[in-house]
């Protein structure tokens, strides 16, 4: 029996991929968690962000902090026009627009017309040039065991580990200051926050700019050590964005960082067993039944949590969402 | 006590009627319409809030007083009319704007921020704190000291309405009645010109209550502007200056509070048949003498059978 799986859920703790979703949850955590924002489309903001990054690098030849800067105006600009018309609304507006949005810029992206702009279908290849050429790393293969890293693999996960801890921290702080402190009451109680003084819709905004921000930055490590494909940002990303930080802890920093670990170990772990299951014929279920049924199980895992744990694994239980 | 009689004599100009004129006026309303529906909520031609002093905003269930409270504050927008703050207009003002103005209110169903802790509840009531904005709020320095003060202050309001030992506290463990405290506690923390508090008694015990009514004569004594929403008579009569009587969205009374209350057509609009002498209407030591009255006559009623 191959039991090599259990180390490749292993190598799931620091690949770029758990890195993209940490953050991406975390700008996630920002809005829903924190201000009460019912964003449904940070997959939407990850595309953008994605494409800006790919677009300006590939077609503009952008160096890559421009690149960067790139991905943060596309977000922003995406985060005003969802958010001026539905932040004065009542909560759901802003979740019916932004899935809606989400699912539009994946159909857009991949017309056949912009082909020439965006690839269309096939998504957009190579648009790590401009962050591998700044690789001070020597080329090599790295690791041990089915766990190899070539160079810029190891550079990849090096920098999106560093950047993703810089960024929670700067939230942690954000969120023990003043700022934080209208912005966690914006989620409790819009109106007596304004009865306080206190510009709510601004405070709404900036929170949906600094989530949508973070999710654009998550597509760039995202994409760097594979490429960006459209269907990578479907609403199930979005899913599996929200079902991670309720399983860390939709109210705390560091819960989506713990909670994108332990979803791609998780779901890593569960494709692992079904494959030995079905080789086997331990469970009476085809290989092509097999990648529903794993998400079946993290289904049933998020059950048991928000059953057990409701505030996430590192949530504060005062602070829960379905207490 | 200072002459009451000659100081709110002095609040108006003219006879008392709806729409009198005050002397020195800091809310002026004109023709200010809410309808929801074919309901109008509120239609009021012209009304003024004396500077100073305590008002009381009566008027029967679905009269239009918290709906009114709610356009003046810009947290509801009327189908017309303007009205006039401090001697500026602020129709069509934001809400938040108003606040910062220095015409604070609270709510009749509170809005205490259960997941928040008490004293950050409180906290969130100060203005000109620099760390609210997000550059500056990642430089502790830049805001260390004001929140410093914030805290003293809230620590100082917290004992006031005795929620001191629940300042660490989630508001959501609080009572009730607590709630309504920590609110107007709250509303305090910015130092307002005028606080507009929507049935700030109901649910708190009559003991609190008569510190509750201590506290409110003290804001007037500071010179802070009350507007309140009151049921409870006997809460009015102590403590108003003056009481504006609606009725289905009208101004129907205007006055000193024991002439209103004596007001045939107050009585009529709104207090009906519950004004019949009820204990409300009746001081502490009317009270007081009622009760011994009554334990008296039991205690005799007692000897009689025992005898
Ligand atoms: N959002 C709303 N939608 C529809 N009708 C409303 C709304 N708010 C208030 N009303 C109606 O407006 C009228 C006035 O309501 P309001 O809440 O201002 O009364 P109130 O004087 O505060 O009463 P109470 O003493 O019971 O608090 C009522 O007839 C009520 O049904
Ligand atoms: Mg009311």
């Amino acid at each position: 029996m191959d039991f090599s799986f259990l180390l490749l859920a292993l190598g799931q703790i620091i690949s770029p991929q758990t890195i993209a979703y940490a953050l991406a949850a975390l700008g996630l955590a920002v809005q829903f968690g924190f201000t009460g924002l019912l964003n449904f489309g940070q997959a939407g903001f990850m595309a953008i962000g994605g494409y800006a990054f790919a677009i300006t690098t590939l077609r503009l030849g952008f160096p890559f902090w421009l690149a960067v800067l790139s991905t943060l105006v596309a977000t922003t600009v995406m985060a005003l026009i969802l958010g001026i018309p539905t932040l004065r609304l009542r909560a759901d507006y802003l979740a019916i627009v932004t899935i809606a949005a989400a699912e539009i810029i994946r159909y857009v992206v991949k017309t056949p017309d912009l082909i020439p702009i965006t690839g269309g279908s096939d998504g957009l290849n190579g648009a790590a040039v401009t962050f591998d050429a700044l690789n001070p790393i020597p080329p090599g293969s790295y690791g041990f065991g089915p766990l190899r890293y070539d160079e810029n693999d190891l550079w990849i996960i090096l920098v999106g580990w560093v950047f993703v801890i810089v960024v929670a921290l700067l939230v942690r702080q954000l969120m023990r200051s003043p700022w934080g402190r209208v912005i966690k009451g914006i989620r409790e109680d819009e109106d007596a926050v304004r009865s306080l003084g206190k510009n709510v819709f601004s405070y709404k905004m900036q929170s949906l700019i600094l989530g949508g921000a973070l999710g654009g930055l998550a597509a760039i490590i995202n994409i760097i050590p594979t490429s960006l494909q459209p269907d990578n940002y479907g609403t199930q990303t979005t899913f599996f964005l929200l079902t991670i930080i309720l399983l860390g802890g939709a109210t705390t920093v560091f819960g989506p960082l713990v909670g994108a670990i332990v979803f791609w170990i998780v779901l890593s772990l569960a494709d692992g067993f079904l494959s030995l299951a079905v080789q086997y014929h331990w469970l009476p279920i085809t290989t092509i039944q097999q990648g529903p049924v794993r998400f079946i199980i993290v289904g049933v895992a998020l059950m048991l949590i928000v059953i057990f744990r409701p505030s996430g694994l590192i949530g504060k239980k005062r602070e829960a969402f379905f207490a | 006590m200072p002459d009451t009689t000659a100081e709110r004599a002095a609040l108006i100009d003219g006879a008392p009627a709806p729409g009198v004129k005050k002397t020195d006026p800091i809310v002026v309303a004109d023709g200010v319409q809410r309808t929801f529906g074919g309901v109008h909520a509120v239609d009021v031609d012209h009304v003024e809030i004396p500077r100073g002093a305590i008002t009381a905003l009566i008027g029967p269930n679905g009269a239009g007083k918290t709906t009114f409270f709610n356009l003046l504050t810009g947290f509801d927008k009327p189908n017309h009319g303007s009205w006039s703050f401090d001697g500026k207009p602020i129709g069509g003002v934001p809400a938040y704007k108003v606040a910062r103005r220095g015409m604070i209110r609270t709510f009749q169903l509170t809005k205490a921020l259960s997941m928040l802790s008490v004293m950050e509840n409180m906290r969130l009531g100060a203005q000109e704190q620099p760390g609210e904005n997000i550059a500056r709020a990642l430089v502790p320095a830049l805001w260390r000291r004001r929140e410093q003060q914030i805290t003293e202050r809230a620590q100082d309001l917290l004992a006031r309405f005795k929620l001191d030992a629940k300042a660490d506290d989630f508001a959501a463990s609080l009572s009730g009645g607590q709630r309504k405290l920590l609110e107007m506690a709250r509303a305090l923390m910015s130092d307002p010109k005028m606080i507009m508090l929507d049935e700030p008694m109901a649910g708190v015990n009559p003991a609190l209550t008569q510190s509750l009514l201590h506290h409110i004569l003290d804001l007037k004594s500071s010179g802070m502007t009350v507007l309140f929403v009151e049921h409870d008579m006997h809460v009015v009569r102590e403590i108003a200056d003056w009481v504006i009587v609606m009725a289905e969205g009208r101004i129907v009374a205007e006055g000193f509070p024991d002439e209103v209350m004596s007001d045939q057509a107050v009585i009529d609009a709104y207090l009906g048949s519950h004004h019949d002498t009820d204990l409300g209407d009746l001081t502490e030591e009317q009270q007081a003498e009622l009760l011994d009255e009554t334990q008296a006559e039991v205690e005799r009623e007692e000897d009689r059978t025992d005898g």
